[in-house]
């Protein structure tokens, strides 16, 4: 039997089935869930400046030896671990129960398009924010917006040295002899508007990054602070920005250009169908995704909407992976697993249920390799290692789940009309019920979508 | 070794449950005390072991004949029994509680569950202590462990616990039992293993890795040097039983699965075996001194074919064997009434006849052990059971 579109809906567009057999629907329910703008939401920024700040202050202290420090210390982490499993909780929640599956899929897509390798304090505190503030609010709406509000969080500005470029002919740069750091620049041309194959030169990097200067961070948030940016006008593909004085106006007309780029119509839209879809595109489909996004200013329901629309969209062929956090999302909802279920897990089990397993699985919580982001190959999540952790995992969960679950029924509601006769005939001679359930999830079946 | 795992247990994440109605994902803490002196362990064998091949019935002229390839009696390595019985060679560390009068078997014995021989219905049925023919459960669907807890004065919440992944059915119920799961725990079975290597081998993106990965998944050694993901056996869940059972707990149980063996059973029933004999051992030795007042009983969901099939296997089948040890027992006896494997002896012409019924022997152990009035099993913990006379399993 091969898959119904209904089924692919939450399998392909969404984290899977669950038992509930609630479905998201077809095209219009998923672009209508869309329609509400998602708040910002969690910690406030300020919030989380204070507690890295209490934390960066504690650990001066320590190493200073002052009387108390080692205490100050210890609670200081122990505020920013709590704060890093209030965030892990609730971006699973979303994930496990969120209302609408398909805006998650693409909060997550996002995220990764403007991915943020966590690894110090401050981008462990901080990227959470990025993803709640500046992406979750415009998935529904605009791209340029999007763009604007991740290329001033203070996540992605510490993250590719934004706040640390200085332009040399501005106040600070003569009076300290600094400059520019040309890293956020590229990447927004190379990773997140343009693309690596587009037409651009090193010196349209090089002002683009002049441009930038002046862009930074305090405890409340993002500042721009004219005394380190570059005066003067720069060129940036052809087009000038800026006058003789800096301002910000000019780096938000300059993001707004090049978010409606051709170039960056076609780099996203490929983009788009290689995670959701994957294979080679269809004839024309890129191209159709790609004009709607330029036709529509980068509205991204729009996108979305001729994304949709193509034929392979909606084929029964399965052409990609889950991703480990795909997985597991993928697997507890299968188990019935909710939102609420979720809110309630404590540190220890949400170590040992997600954070050990996505790190054996090769995807490290909130630690993508680099700011391009997770990879989109297939081949590469299904390693030797990485599928012996998603079996470990099927199985360990299983056997937690074995006593509430009839396995005939679970193969049924975990692949629906994507129960293949093979899968059926392994589930029915399995010897337990954990064995069962544990070979529905490592499956094949389960694991593409 | 033990050394080592043991003070993984110590300090891993040991966490004691009892809420039926918590998500699985949690692991909630609760600590109290017990009642007696007198301990039970459960072990469920899943996958339905064979009690042909474990307890080898030497003395009926018609075994060998049914499974010529299997490793029967001396010269396979077996150890004779009571001169009739003899034990599969793997578990012949076992002996020493034979002699001693610390192991015992009950053989051609089955629940009332008949014909479909599906292991989930089976080992539900083996688990909820009633039920009927068809698999069909008691109307509370919960387990006679926990039904027989409801009964013993004094029960708290960490006088019965299950050592493994999840709350059996067993242990099932309205009364309080706690559970842990080692951060070290049993692997997937053989038998599914085969089973995923088979569907993994019909998708090209899966068969170049899948080799590789099922024996990391199972702890294994791969070649390459890449370090296994872990060390799986029932060891630690003996280890841990044992020191539970040393402390507060009276009752625990675990599974130890991979019994399955449609084929080539001479190699795949070593492994489940070895896990048993090491399993027992280990409650013997970490019991110290309580384990003069300890009974296990390992049982199975019902037996396998009598004839060994095209593949070197056995299939689904009715009566088997069960598993008794401990210092509580009378032990060296092999319990039952032998149907026979002749022409016309076995059941449906296939499997080994059933002639008495394993909840009976429980039955008489939870009685022997806890004091429960004969009238109170019959009705609560195993309902529609007979007890009969007594077996005298305990001395």
């Amino acid at each position: 039997m091969a898959l119904t579109e209904r089924d692919l809906a939450d399998i392909r567009w969404g984290y899977g089935l669950s038992p509930s057999g609630r479905s998201q629907g077809g095209t219009e329910a998923m672009l209508a869930a869309l329609a509400p703008t998602d708040a910002a939401e969690g910690t406030p920024f300020p919030e989380r400046a204070q507690l890295l700040r209490d934390f960066v202050e504690a650990r001066r202290n320590a190493r200073q030896q002052v009387d108390g420090a080692a205490d100050a210390q210890k609670s200081a982490q122990a505020a920013l671990r709590r704060q890093y499993f209030v965030d892990l909780r609730a971006d699973l929640a979303r994930a496990v129960g969120g209302g609408s599956p398909f805006r998650e899929r693409l909060t997550a897509f996002w995220a990764d398009h403007f991915a943020v390798r966590a690894s110090s304090a401050r981008l462990r505190v901080f990227a959470p924010d990025l993803v709640a503030r500046a992406i979750r609010p415009h998935v529904g709406g605009r791209f340029p917006d999007m763009l604007l509000a991740v290329a001033t969080h203070p996540a992605m500005l510490d993250y590719l040295d934004q706040s640390t470029s200085i332009g040399p002919g501005s106040q600070v740069g003569q009076r300290r002899g600094r400059g520019l750091n040309e890293n956020l620049a590229r990447e927004i041309l190379e990773l997140h508007t343009l693309g690596v194959d587009a037409d651009y030169a090193q010196k349209d990097v090089r002002e683009f990054a002049e441009l930038l200067t002046g862009m930074t961070f305090d405890d409340a948030g993002f500042r721009f602070r004219a005394q380190i940016a570059e005066p003067g006008a720069e060129t940036v593909l052809g087009t000038r920005y800026g006058g003789r004085r800096a301002e910000f106006g000019a780096v938000v007309d300059a993001l707004v250009d090049l978010a409606l780029r051709p170039d960056t119509a076609r780099h996203l839209a490929g983009k788009l169908i290689e995670h959701f879809v994957g294979g080679p595109p269809e004839r024309g489909h890129l191209d159709r995704v790609a004009d709607a996004y330029l036709a529509s200013d980068g509205d991204l329901a729009v996108t979305y909407r001729a994304l949709l629309a193509g034929e392979a969209a909606w084929s029964p062929e399965l052409r990609k992976v889950k991703t480990p956090f795909e997985f597991i999302v993928a697997g507890l909802r299968a188990f019935g697993v909710t939102a609420d279920d979720v809110s309630k897990l404590r540190p220890r089990e949400l170590t040992r249920t997600v954070l050990r397993p996505l790190a054996a699985m090769g995807q490290p919580y909130m630690m993508p390799p680099g700011p391009d982001g997770w990879s989109e190959d297939p081949g590469d999540w299904i390693s030797a290692s990485g599928l012996a952790a998603r079996i470990l995992w099927a199985r360990e969960t299983a056997g937690r789940f074995e006593a509430r679950q009839t396995p005939a029924r679970f193969l049924e509601t975990t692949l629906g009309s994507g129960v293949t006769p093979e899968v059926a005939r392994a589930t029915r001679r399995a010897e337990s019920r954990a064995d069962a359930l544990a070979i529905v999830l490592a499956s094949p079946e389960f694991n593409r979508r | 070794m033990p050394d080592l795992s043991r003070r993984r247990l110590l300090t891993g994440s040991v966490a004691i449950g009892c809420s039926a109605a918590a998500s699985p994902l949690l692991t909630p803490v609760t600590l109290a005390s017990a009642p007696g002196e007198n301990r039970l362990v459960v072990i469920v064998l899943r996958g339905a072991m064979d009690g042909l091949d474990v307890v080898q019935p030497l003395g009926d002229a018609a075994l060998t004949g049914l499974r010529p390839g299997f490793d029967i009696g001396e010269a396979g390595g077996a150890q004779d029994l009571d001169g009739y019985f003899a034990l599969h060679g793997e578990a012949a560390d076992l002996m020493p509680l034979w002699r001693a009068g610390e192991l015992s078997f009950a053989h051609a014995v089955s629940t009332p569950y008949r014909d479909k021989r599906s292991h989930f219905d089976g080992q539900d049925l083996l688990e909820n202590g009633g039920g009927d023919a068809t698999g069909t459960l008691t109307e509370g669907r919960d387990g006679w462990l926990n039904r027989m807890l409801t009964l013993v004065p004094g029960t708290r919440s960490d006088t019965a616990i299950a050592v493994g992944r999840s709350q059996p059915l067993i242990l099932s119920g309205s009364a309080p039992a706690g559970s842990w799961s080692p951060e070290t725990d049993l692997d997937l079975s053989a038998q599914a293993e085969l089973l995923l290597a088979d569907l993994y081998a019909s998708d090209p993106l899966f068969a170049s890795a899948a080799e590789t990965a099922i024996a990391l998944s199972a702890g294994r050694d791969v070649p390459g040097g890449m370090s296994p993901a872990k060390a799986g056996q029932a060891v630690p869940l003996a280890s841990f039983a044992a020191e539970r059972l040393n402390e507060e707990a009276r009752i625990a149980a675990f599974s130890i699965g991979g019994w399955d063996s449609h084929r080539r059973q001479k190699t795949v029933i070593r492994r489940p075996l070895r896990e048993l004999t090491a399993a027992l051992l280990t409650l013997k030795s970490e019991l110290g001194r309580n384990w003069e007042r300890t009974t296990v009983l390992a049982m199975t969901e019902f037996g396998r074919t009598a004839r060994e099939n095209g593949v070197a296997g056995t299939d689904h089948g009715t009566g088997g064997a069960m598993v008794m040890a401990g210092g509580a027992l009378r032990g060296r006896r092999v319990h039952g009434d032998w149907p026979g494997l002749g022409e016309g002896d076995l059941y449906e012409d296939r499997d080994l006849r059933p002639t008495g019924d394993i909840r009976r022997y429980a039955a008489w152990t939870v009685r022997g052990l806890f004091g429960l009035e004969r009238s109170e099993i019959e009705r609560v913990v195993f309902p529609g059971v007979d007890l009969g006379a007594n077996p005298k399993i305990l001395s």
